[in-house]
């Protein structure tokens, strides 16, 4: 078998348990790929050896027939995620040498399931950004390009090095983390599928916090069935994470019927935005077109806060960072500032967080302390708690009318070229998450795929939302569009 | 609600970020863009409307109220920048 490194998580796995090819071949090949993709800057810290170890002892636990899901199967892991002994930074200066005494559930769960660690995978700091360019490792570059055009793109973010390496063959697949579309923005910028799933499925301990009520991980892959293998290998409950969710995790992948028939696919009227680009919003009526196609019966339906979704996200998400990112005091872990004489506590934890977390991350932390300050709370924090109440309940009113899945654009466009937003201000980055940012506040699972090309032969991707809890049927769906969008397109190696 | 600069050198010191004054134009400029989007939740209606607590109608698990952990000075020690006899250790606090 040649290029093993092209092959998606189902096909390998298959080939693994028929004895075509093996851990050791799949890995080697994926390191290989990844040597020579530098210019992607995706991998941020490279675990070889780990690597080899893992395959060695997947190969054995193949030969023995005990071969649970994702075994021999070679992926990468955001910098998000604790992986014991191995740097885990966040993609932030402040975290700098940090080797984690443990490892994080869900990436526990993935090794505990066979599958085999490359390494870890360039992100925007702390997942705050919307194109990779807030990270401490430098830009993580999208391996697509514009026709005819050599300017560089970025893969989205804040999950920007787990979406360029999927896209780019590096691993076979990769974790991402989603606190207002982090997973499945990047997705749609690289022609790869991302899950985020309800809030509670996957657990949260061992993954650097952001927004605590919104932080979910979930996979990132070239297909719809590698998203539900391997969805089902990192989530279930954990007594470690008082928010993770103790119900039974459905087997996702046997859930994959593709028959959408009678299914009533919601079509929100809120989220034909003004000015989205035509190309856009064919994407969506072709998507229309195939569900119905596909015998769904689409719905137009009314989520009337969709516009204040952004706004209020924009004040729950700074002021859970600004309490969460509090602990980086230079006293227990990460970089400490060098003191000057007569220096006391507070010049050490101000200089300290001064040098360590980069200007997107302060504004960040600031406008939290802002909103949550004395005189403000309530005016904009319980505010906004309150708005996100009226978002959920928009989405809980057109489920309880029977509506089984909502389906939008996930992106307000394809992916635009690095540096392209350095003078716009930051309202104009944030505005990328607006289709996806309303699925985190309401706490519901959500998917993107690839469905079409732009007129520079990028990719599109469409976003489908489900009921909470229901990811089996949400996968199916999006296998369904899967098919009938028979997006094949991969980007042309110039890295 | 408009943010000036001595209010933006509040919020840094509250959040513990040391800002050069020569910086601080510019912060509150920004901080100012970002608060007037965040101000269009003003034209929400939210009379009787409950601030959310919780994503997932789901009650908190309780566990015994026993030990579960412990015994990891070293592992617990080991990413300080500056760990003595068993320590974490600071500037001096108290004079």
């Amino acid at each position: 078998m040649t290029d093993l490194n092209k092959l998606g998580l189902a096909d390998a796995r298959d080939a693994l348990r028929k004895g075509e090819t093996t851990s050791k071949d799949l890995t080697e090949a994926c390191l290989k790929a990844i040597d020579g993709a530098g210019a992607l800057n995706a991998f941020v810290h490279r675990t070889p050896e780990i690597a080899m170890e893992q395959a060695a002892a997947a190969d054995a636990r193949i030969k023995q027939g005990d071969a649970p899901a994702m075994c021999g199967l070679p992926i990468g892991i955001k910098d998000l995620f604790c992986t014991k002994g191995v740097p885990s930074q966040a993609g932030s200066r402040i975290l700098e040498g940090f080797l984690p005494e443990y490892e994080s559930t869900v990436s526990q769960k993935l090794k505990d399931s066979g599958a085999v660690m490359l390494g870890k995978l360039n992100m925007d700091e702390f997942a705050m950004g919307s194109s990779n360019e807030t990270s401490v490792y430098g830009n993580a570059v999208n391996p697509w390009r514009r026709a005819g055009d050599t300017a560089e793109l970025t893969p989205g973010g804040s999950s920007g090095g787990s979406a360029a390496a999927v896209a780019a063959d590096l691993c076979l697949a990769a974790t991402g983390t989603d606190t207002g579309g982090s997973i499945r923005q990047p997705a749609a910028f690289t022609g790869t599928v991302g899950i985020k799933p309800t809030y509670g499925r996957c657990s949260r301990w061992g993954i650097v916090a952001f927004a605590s009520s919104l932080d979910q991980a979930g996979p990132m892959t070239k297909t719809v069935r590698d998203a539900a293998i391997m969805l089902e290998a990192m989530c279930g409950h954990d007594a470690k994470d008082s928010t993770s969710a103790d119900l039974a995790v459905p087997d996702f992948e046997a859930a994959l019927t593709g028959d959408i028939r009678g299914k009533k696919i919601g079509i929100p009227r809120e989220y034909r935005m003004d000015g989205m680009p035509e190309e856009i919003e064919k994407l969506w009526q072709d998507g229309i077109a195939m569900m119905k196609d596909a015998g769904a019966e689409i719905v137009d339906i009314s989520l009337p806060h969709t516009k204040y979704a952004l706004p209020a996200y924009y004040v729950i998400a700074p002021a859970e960072a600004s309490s969460n990112l509090a602990r980086y005091d230079g006293v227990r872990f990460g970089h400490r500032a060098k003191l000057d004489h007569g220096d006391g506590i507070t010049e050490m934890y101000e200089k300290t967080r001064a040098e360590g977390f980069g200007h997107e991350v302060q504004r960040r932390v600031m406008v939290g302390t802002y909103v949550l300050s004395a005189g403000f709370y309530d005016a904009y924090y319980n505010r906004a708690r309150k708005v996100r109440t009226l978002i959920k309940k928009d989405f809980e009113d057109v489920f309880a009318q029977g509506i089984d899945s909502i389906l939008t654009p996930a992106t307000p466009s394809a992916a635009f070229g690095l540096g392209e937003m350095k003078d716009a201000d930051p309202v104009a980055m944030y505005l990328n998450d607006v289709f996806t940012v309303t699925v985190n506040l309401a706490g519901l699972p959500g998917v993107a795929l690839p469905t079409g090309q732009s007129a520079t032969g990028l990719p599109l991707g469409l976003q489908l939302i489900g009921r909470p809890w229901e990811e089996a049927e949400l996968l199916s769906s999006a296998y369904a569009l899967e098919r009938a969008a028979g997006f094949v397109a991969k980007p042309e190696k110039w890295w | 609600m408009s943010i000036d600069e001595n209010t933006a050198a509040r919020v840094a010191k509250l959040a513990r970020i040391k800002v050069e004054p020569d910086a601080l134009p510019a912060l509150a400029e920004e901080f100012n863009t970002i608060l007037g989007f965040i101000e269009q939740l003003g034209e929400v209606d939210v009379e009787g409307i409950e601030p959310m607590t919780t994503v997932t109608p789901q009650r908190l698990k309780r566990r015994e109220d026993v030990v579960t952990d412990g015994d990891q000075q070293d592992a617990v020690l080991a990413n300080a920048p500056d760990a003595r006899e068993g320590f974490f250790a600071v500037p001096k606090v108290v004079e």
